[in-house]
């Protein structure tokens, strides 16, 4: 870890942060949109891990433990009401999402 | 320009979490959508191995490639999404004008973590603030030093972090009970059909819940 410090590991989170979010803007298949959640939830535990490592403190490491529980909840959740919403509505495209407009 | 095998391996396994990612949002197919994204957890598996976090690499590619995408993949396949078509609201204005912004916040996002990522070095020169974790000090809330073991964060989980991992466990389990009450069977025809059937003296038991 000579010439790699914590800004490389930084710069690489933001990378998958912003892809991720771009998935979550652009897409419209809410599976992919779901997936694209994931993406962002790892760029924020890449960058935990590396100041954890950094500063020599166990407490961010053991944070990406919960938000590793979170997520692997919200998204068991998230399939259920998708799956739940294709029964209803035979699509998982956001714009097919208009139950509320009338 | 020295380049050790430590630096090698970060640029790759960089390149494979990113790529990875952009290919996750750019496939047409869900199922080509998933097998991306596993390999970007990996990629960032392997980026926890180099931070020496090898439990949380372990935990990343145990729980993540192998429990959340097998349940990605089992849904997708359940569901037959197919490939996205690309007709419908493809360059609506408003589409257009989300990705700009999307843009925007994505470049301002990197401009600011450029700018800002070297104040990150100052702060922790000294390691000696730290203090020496004894069993009273870490149960009152005190830092636990970063370390390989996956003693340590059992130690930490349990002590300073008892708190949490309840309320995480108590989470598990409320979602295990959402998950399981969105997915049974909601069949109000077929409920309705029972009620006024054959049968109208036994009662519904999904009656009541729904």
């Amino acid at each position: 870890m000579d010439t790699i410090g914590v800004q490389d590991f930084l710069i690489v989170s933001v990378l998958l942060f912003s892809v991720g979010f771009l998935g979550v803007v652009l897409r419209r298949n809410l599976l992919l949109v779901l997936m694209s959640l994931e993406l962002m939830l790892n760029a924020v535990n890449v960058a935990l891990v590396a100041f954890s490592r950094h500063s020599a403190n166990m407490d961010g490491s053991l944070f990406v433990f919960f938000i590793m529980t979170v997520a692997a909840a919200e998204v068991s959740v998230g399939l259920a009401l998708l799956v739940a919403l294709y029964k209803k509505r035979q699509s998982v495209f956001s714009e097919h999402l208009t139950m509320l407009k009338n | 320009m020295n380049l050790s095998l430590v630096d090698f391996l970060f640029y790759v396994f960089s390149a494979i979490s990113v790529g990875g990612g952009l290919a996750v949002i750019l496939s047409r197919n869900p199922v080509t959508a998933a097998m991306f994204m596993i390999l970007s957890l990996v990629g960032v598996a392997s980026l926890f191995v180099l931070l020496e976090a090898f439990f949380l690499a372990v935990l990343q590619v145990l729980v993540y490639a192998g429990a959340v995408m097998v349940l990605f993949l089992f849904i997708i396949m359940l569901m037959d999404v197919g490939p996205d078509s690309g007709k419908g609201a493809k360059l609506s204005k408003k589409r257009i004008l989300s990705g700009f912004i999307a843009l925007l916040g994505v470049g301002l996002l990197t401009v600011l973590t450029l700018e800002y990522s070297g104040v990150a070095t100052v702060a922790t020169d000294s390691a000696d603030h730290w203090q020496d974790v004894t069993e009273e000090t870490s149960a009152a809330g005190a830092n636990i030093v970063f370390s390989k073991s996956v003693k340590s964060f059992g130690y930490g989980l349990f002590t300073k972090y008892m708190l949490p991992l309840q309320v995480a466990g108590f989470l598990l389990l409320a979602a295990m009970v959402g998950v399981i009450v969105l997915s049974k069977k909601t069949d109000d025809v077929d409920a309705h059909n029972k009620a006024d059937g054959p049968s109208p003296g036994t009662t519904n038991p999904q009656s009541e819940e729904a």
